[in-house]
């Protein structure tokens, strides 16, 4: 193994001097906040591909951030089924309801993933899924309400194991 | 042949109750995009719509409805909020590529 040691290094005085095993812990849960602080992004850079498919669910209607939310791992082993959570913040009366729900992605081959429509008989504004992420990406829940109005929310993914579509980056 | 279906609802709800219905089907969802063993791009073999009824003797209304991609993972799990308005029955329906079609009905207990 010393061989492997650059010249000069003594092997017992640790892989790099000043580099306790202490600092290193305390940076990466200092860089584990700073993640979770920026987590929900706004909806400004989204590439236009993403942003047709969203149009062409709200009809063009203008998309505000806000009362929708979006459960899913932040971090996640297995992109072949990850468990998401769309909710609207709605009391679903028959005046004022969710009348669809869909949620996209950035980067698969397809920028659809479900669409779904509710009304108020769904009582409640409340979708659970299992998805496929290629790569770690945006993913976008858009609420279409009764009154036309629209609302999403933008949450970054990060995936170490992508589903199934080697040969393509 | 008829895939297997897993549908849960509680055993009984109570009327005005909102119940949440968690569906899953088994279905190879292929894509389109992935290669097989050959090397070859696998045909892709959908679920593109799937919806449920509630029929409660007198009427059937459409209560939830959903539209699936490439992007849902295998064995397709959905799960949806219900408003229990009466004792009834949920009509459920899977439609898909190559001429896929199922449905499940199951009983609604309202005490």
């Amino acid at each position: 193994m010393t061989s492997a040691m650059p010249s000069g290094a003594s092997p017992d005085a640790g892989p790099v001097p000043g580099l306790s095993r202490r600092t290193l812990l305390a940076a990466g849960v200092g860089a584990g906040a700073l993640l979770v602080q920026t987590r929900s992004v706004q909806a400004a850079a989204l590439p236009p591909e993403l942003e047709a498919a969203i149009a062409a669910f709200t009809g063009g209607a203008p998309v505000r951030e806000g009362r929708v939310t979006l459960d899913v791992a932040q971090l996640v082993d297995n992109g072949n089924a990850v468990p998401v959570t769309v909710s609207v913040d709605s009391p679903m009366t028959a005046a004022d309801h969710v009348v669809a729900l869909a949620l996209f992605n950035e980067r698969n081959p397809q920028r659809d993933v479900f669409t779904a429509r509710l009304g108020p008989r769904s009582g409640r504004a409340r979708v659970s899924s299992r998805i496929r992420l290629a790569t770690t990406q945006k993913l976008v829940a858009v609420a279409r309400m009764r009154d036309g109005s629209c609302w999403s929310r933008t949450v970054d993914v990060i995936v170490t194991l992508a589903a199934c579509i080697e040969g393509e980056t | 042949m008829a895939a297997r279906t897993l549908i849960q609802i509680p055993p009984l709800s109570r009327k005005g109750d909102v119940i949440e219905v968690r569906t899953m089907i088994a279905h190879p969802m292929e894509t389109g995009y992935r290669p097989g063993a050959d090397g070859k791009v696998l045909p892709r073999n959908l679920i593109r719509r799937f919806s449920c009824t509630y029929d409660d003797g007198a009427s059937r209304e459409l209560v939830f409805q959903a539209e699936l991609f490439p992007a849902m993972a295998a064995n397709p799990y959905l799960t949806f909020p219900l408003l229990v308005t009466g004792p009834g029955t949920l009509v459920l329906t899977w439609e898909g590529d190559n001429g896929f079609a199922q449905t499940e009905t199951l009983l609604l207990r309202v005490a």
